[in-house]
């Protein structure tokens, strides 16, 4: 664990400080700035009209009676937005079929404009001087919808009616990743074959802030604002300008100010927030719409919800000789901005984990149903595929009559394997895998696990044990390649660092922190690379306006992306302060080395600060002749790579055998995220990563009813973990830097979302004495497991 | 949230007489039903009469064989009133199980007990206690007061003034929370009064009811295995996502016997 260390006593605030997050005075004081904090003059308060059934035909709106309440300004219908000629929301990512063929994408208006497809789908939007009069004349619109066949049923999916024209079987793409043939010999060929069904069940995000926007136009200048919780201002900018054409990028600002958490629900273009900075344009006055915890659960994008087939081929000593995996996706209604890559190339590329399995292939059907999109949710993807590949390596351990740590260990691949090339397209740069199973192990005293054991069957209790090592592919990503693989945009990351003239640092980067910290360890690495105070140091993000471009932050990209283009900005900014400062020494550039904020003539006594030749290169009077004054320098950094952290999680469980409740007694975490940062921060992530983790293995389940309503569509039922149901946890980290960026770093904002469900699943069927029930692990399903139903 | 009229009266009879002038009006104690409620626009009182400034609603006496708690007494007062943790320490603690801090803090046992929510704690008490609930009119025993779901005896206008708890030799309590809103998915209330036993279940059924097929066995045997033998039939039990009724008709015994193991002190 690391050490609290206040700022003003720590002498070391630069690169692996355990520095106090700047940012956690205003946020947990009450002063920061979100969405909703701002306020402009005459703004209009919007409301949405939602579809209450999850597939209509829209046959009528009639807006008078919401018209006629005072204070009501417009009702805007999404055939409105369509006749306007506004584009489609589009999914930023092409997969195509096994069969070469691209994926269908069903159409997907701004807003829904003929049909809805699922319930709390927007289709109109109520303007009015009060949000009362808003959500009231909102009610006022009446409409009338003819009721269509809805399918719900992911298991029955591409079976049913189809919900587009054109899309057979409600598939927007069969995708498939591997040698089918040779894994086909492998299972041919085994010794043993380990079968499991699984779901992963769907999840719904809830980031403590909801969404909001306030939209504005200035008549003047034809300038559209739009504050927003986004967790990528510019690609929001990108989409609604090339694509929804709401006006071009230029003319349109994108902020996001303080974002209250995002768990990537907030990196879609959705339609609420297209709506609203359209109509700011027509009406022309500013426009607010923040999103109440209902309409969150309605109509954020969801996470997961997978229901798979895993079959695991070994030889007589159990090595993993081929994986076999069958998983049908749920898409939901639409296909959301990165929904068509998360059960693709975010989950099957992961499905080597961290074994030497030879052969591998999967398939995944991509299915439409009419329930909210389904997109990124914290690991998107990796946490599905390590929940595949570590349930299923326990379930042989069990069949094998082997200790589950052994038949990973054995599996492993090894140091002196890296680079190690998976048979599903990834190549891992570095790790050591068996070094954090080691520390693990011990920090869970694996040994003395028995006596625990018996020491809870004193006390009515079953306890179990379970563990995942798992790895992630993140740090999202050479651009080329994802690109190659169907991405809509490049996947790099822009940093900029302006040296002051009085000496201090402005940062700017298109990363977004919500949550994440990056004003504190942004700060810390440019501090560390300049040799400038820490305090001195002003991280901005989150403003089209402020800086250069950025793709933002999701797939724990920060630090691995947006932070290394800071080091090769901060690379910059010393090259040319070298070129200042030989000349203020009258010196070679050559001769000048430079190390904690100064530049020296070297052998001799002579040295320059940076503030000094920073001073120097905004007041160029004595100044070299050929370089240009100023001294700020920008990057774009593209990594040839993902980065793989990767560790190992165990859980203990406690069961109780006469309820069913499974209490997490303890968790373990030691994860590989090569050089740390903040190692404070780190823990933290950890925690929050972990926290979510436990509540999809143990409490958080999206339902929807046959007949397509949401049924957990408040707190009251949808389960989020509370501080009291977690245990304290102990983490910890082994160290093998990244191999191909500049700081060695990996990220750390997924993987305890990643590999906890697995670690405390295991645990679960491990105390039911091996019987594999699905997640959440909720009392009734584990009762009715006890009595072996 | 509609727009309504906002009444903060100064006395029972001043509550009544604006809520018998009123269109639509409803009584505001804690608010921690009404108001969310409200907010999401299922309920739209024009009238809301706010009982937080009536002087004959509050306040907790405690005598020897009985505790009397003011209807706008908040969760945490008797949590906290050193009183009923002396004299009914099974109310301190079964109040202490409701919801959550912020929600101890508003919430009162008046609204608590005249929502009549069939997962609320505290009509567990009232029906497991025999207590008497006290109206500006009349005094209703406790056995007859939960009607059904959400329905109790109280008419229009009525006003639950207080409610009074005889005091047991011993008493105990043990809910099954639900996981995700913390009500009760079931709690069982056992009390025992100079010999006899009471049982009050909440959250199985449509409101709060005495399981009186367990008093009948522990008024014969009083030990947890004695339970063992009492059948508890699911028919006409809530079923939802959390719970089937199965379940929760496996739970009433589970917490019976974990009530009954706490009031012998086992
Ligand atoms: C997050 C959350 C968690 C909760 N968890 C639990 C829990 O675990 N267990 C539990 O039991 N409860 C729980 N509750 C409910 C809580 O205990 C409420 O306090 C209670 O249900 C209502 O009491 P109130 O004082 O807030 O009443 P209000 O919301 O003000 O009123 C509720 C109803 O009672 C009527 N009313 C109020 N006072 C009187 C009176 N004196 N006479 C006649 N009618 C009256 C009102 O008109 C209204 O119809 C929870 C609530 C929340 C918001």
């Amino acid at each position: 664990m690391s050490e609290v260390v206040s700022q003003a006593e720590s002498e070391n605030q630069g690169i692996g400080a355990p520095v106090r997050r700047r940012e956690d005075l205003r946020f947990i004081t009450g002063d920061g700035r979100y969405t909703d904090d701002i306020n402009q003059p005459g703004q209009l308060y919007a409301a949405f009209c939602r579809s209450p059934y999850p597939r209509v035909r829209i046959d009528n709106i009639d807006a008078s009676e919401a018209l006629a309440l005072p204070g009501v300004v417009a009702v805007y219908t999404g055939q409105q937005l369509v006749d306007d000629g506004l584009g489609d929301l589009p999914c930023g990512w092409m997969v195509k079929s096994k069969d070469g063929t691209e994926m269908i994408s069903a159409p997907h208006p701004p807003m829904a404009a003929t049909v809805a497809n699922y319930v709390g789908e927007p289709y109109a939007l109520v303007l009015a001087e009060t949000l009362q009069i808003a959500k009231q004349a909102a009610e006022l619109v009446d409409t009338d919808f003819t009721e269509l066949n809805a399918v719900v049923d992911l298991a029955h999916a591409s079976g049913s009616e189809n919900i587009y024209e054109g899309i057979e079987n409600n598939l927007a793409y069969e995708w498939a990743l591997g040698d089918e043939d040779a894994t086909k010999m492998a299972f041919a060929r085994a010794a043993h074959v380990t079968t499991l069904d699984l779901t992963n069940n769907r999840l719904i995000p809830n980031a403590l802030e909801p969404r909001a926007c306030l939209g504005m136009y200035e008549r003047g200048t034809g300038d559209y604002t739009l504050y927003t919780t986004s967790q990528n201002p510019h690609l929001e900018r990108l989409v609604l300008s090339a694509f929804v054409q709401i006006a071009p990028e230029h003319k349109l600002r994108i902020i996001a100010p303080d974002v209250g958490g995002g768990f990537g629900s907030k990196i879609f273009i959705y339609s609420e927030e297209t709506s609203v900075i359209w109509a700011a344009g027509k009406i022309k006055r500013p426009i607010k719409w923040v999103a109440d915890r209902s309409e969150s659960f309605l109509a954020d994008a969801h996470g997961r919800d997978h229901i798979t087939r895993a079959e695991l081929a070994m030889d007589e000593m159990g090595r993993f000789t081929g994986l076999r995996v069958k998983t049908t996706a749920n898409l939901g209604a639409y296909l959301s901005t990165f929904g068509s890559s998360v059960p693709t190339y975010l989950y099957g590329t992961l499905l080597a984990g961290q074994y030497k399995t030879p052969n591998i292939y999967v398939e995944v059907q991509g299915t439409y149903t009419n329930t909210a999109p389904v997109d990124a949710y914290r690991g998107a993807g990796r946490p599905e595929a390590t929940y595949v590949v570590e349930r299923i390596v326990d379930q042989a351990a069990r069949e094998l009559g082997k200790d589950p740590a052994d038949l990973r260990r054995m599996n492993m691949i090894q140091p002196e394997d890296f680079p190690y090339e998976t048979p599903v397209a990834l190549t891992y740069d570095t790790g050591n895998y068996e070094a954090s199973l080691d520390k693990a192990l011990e920090m869970i005293d694996y040994a003395g696990f028995e006596a625990r054991q018996a020491e809870a069957a004193e006390r009515g209790k079953r306890r179990g044990i379970g563990l995942a090592c798992y790895i992630e592919a993140c740090g999202l990503a050479p651009s080329k390649l994802a690109i190659q693989l169907g991405a809509g945009v490049g996947l790099y990351e822009s940093g900029e660092i302006r040296m002051n003239p009085t000496g201090s640092v402005s940062v700017f980067t298109g990363s977004h922190s919500h949550g994440q910290g990056h004003e504190t360890t942004f700060a810390q690495v440019v501090s560390d690379k300049l040799g400038v105070s820490y305090d001195d140091v002003e991280v901005i993000h989150g403003d089209t306006g402020r800086m250069e471009f950025g793709l933002g932050t999701y797939g724990s990209r920060s630090l691995a992306v947006g932070g290394s283009a800071l080091m090769v900005a901060a690379e910059k900014v010393i090259e040319k302060g070298r070129k200042i400062a030989a000349h203020m020494m009258q010196a070679q550039v050559d001769q000048v080395d430079f190390e904690n904020g100064q530049f020296t003539l070297q052998d001799s006594n002579q040295s320059v600060s940076i503030q000094e030749v920073a001073f120097a290169a905004y007041v160029p009077a004595d100044y070299p002749e050929d370089l240009e004054p100023g001294l700020t320098e920008k990057a774009f950094y593209d990594p040839n790579n993902f980065t793989y952290p990767a560790g190992t999680h165990v859980a203990e469980v406690e069961v109780d055998l006469e309820t069913g409740v499974v209490q997490l007694v303890d968790f373990v975490a030691v994860d590989d995220f090569g050089h740390i940062i903040n190692p404070l921060i780190v823990d933290g992530q950890v925690h929050g990563g972990v926290a979510q983790g436990a509540g999809q293995a143990l409490m958080e389940h999206g339902i929807y009813d046959e007949y397509g309503q949401l049924q957990t569509g408040s707190f009251m039922d949808y389960t989020m973990p509370r501080a009291d149901d977690l245990p304290d946890f102990r983490v910890d980290t082994t160290v093998t830097p990244c191999t191909h960026n500049p700081l060695g770093v990996k990220g750390c904002g997924e993987a305890g979302a990643i590999g906890s469900p697995a670690a405390i699943m295991n645990a679960v069927t491990h105390a039911l004495g091996n019987k594999d029930i699905s997640m959440p692990a909720t009392p009734e399903k584990v009762w009715r497991a006890i009595r072996g139903e | 949230m509609y727009p309504f009229n906002y009444h903060k009266p100064a006395s029972v009879s001043e509550a009544v007489s604006l809520f018998r002038n009123a269109d639509d009006p409803m009584y505001l104690s804690g608010g921690m039903t009404l108001i969310p409620t409200m907010k999401q626009r299922l309920a739209a009182p024009t009238d809301l009469i706010d009982l937080s400034g009536i002087p004959e609603v509050s306040g907790i006496e405690v005598s020897a064989d009985r505790v009397r708690v003011g209807a706008f007494t908040r969760h945490n007062d008797v949590v906290r009133s050193p009183e009923i943790n002396k004299t009914l320490p099974v109310l301190s603690h079964l109040a202490g199980l409701i919801g959550d801090n912020q929600v101890r803090n508003r919430g009162t046992i008046g609204g608590s007990v005249a929502n009549s929510d069939p997962s609320a704690d505290y009509p567990a008490a009232v029906v497991g206690l025999g207590a008497t609930v006290y109206t500006q009119d009349r005094s209703i025993s406790g056995d007859e007061f939960f009607l059904n779901l959400f329905e109790t005896a109280l008419h229009p206008g009525e006003i639950i003034t207080h409610i009074d708890f005889p005091v047991p030799t011993r008493a105990a309590y043990q809910k099954f929370p639900n996981p995700a809103s913390r009500y009760a998915v079931v709690g069982v209330l056992i009390a025992e009064f100079a010999g006899t036993i009471r049982v009050g279940v909440t959250g199985a059924g449509p409101c709060a009811c005495r399981a009186s097929g367990m008093e009948e066995v522990l008024n014969q045997n009083l030990t947890v295995a004695a339970l063992d033998a009492v059948e508890v039939p699911d028919a006409g039990f809530n079923s939802d996502l959390h719970a089937s009724a199965e379940y929760r008709a496996h739970l009433v015994k589970v917490m019976a016997r974990r009530a009954l193991a706490d009031l012998l002190g086992q």
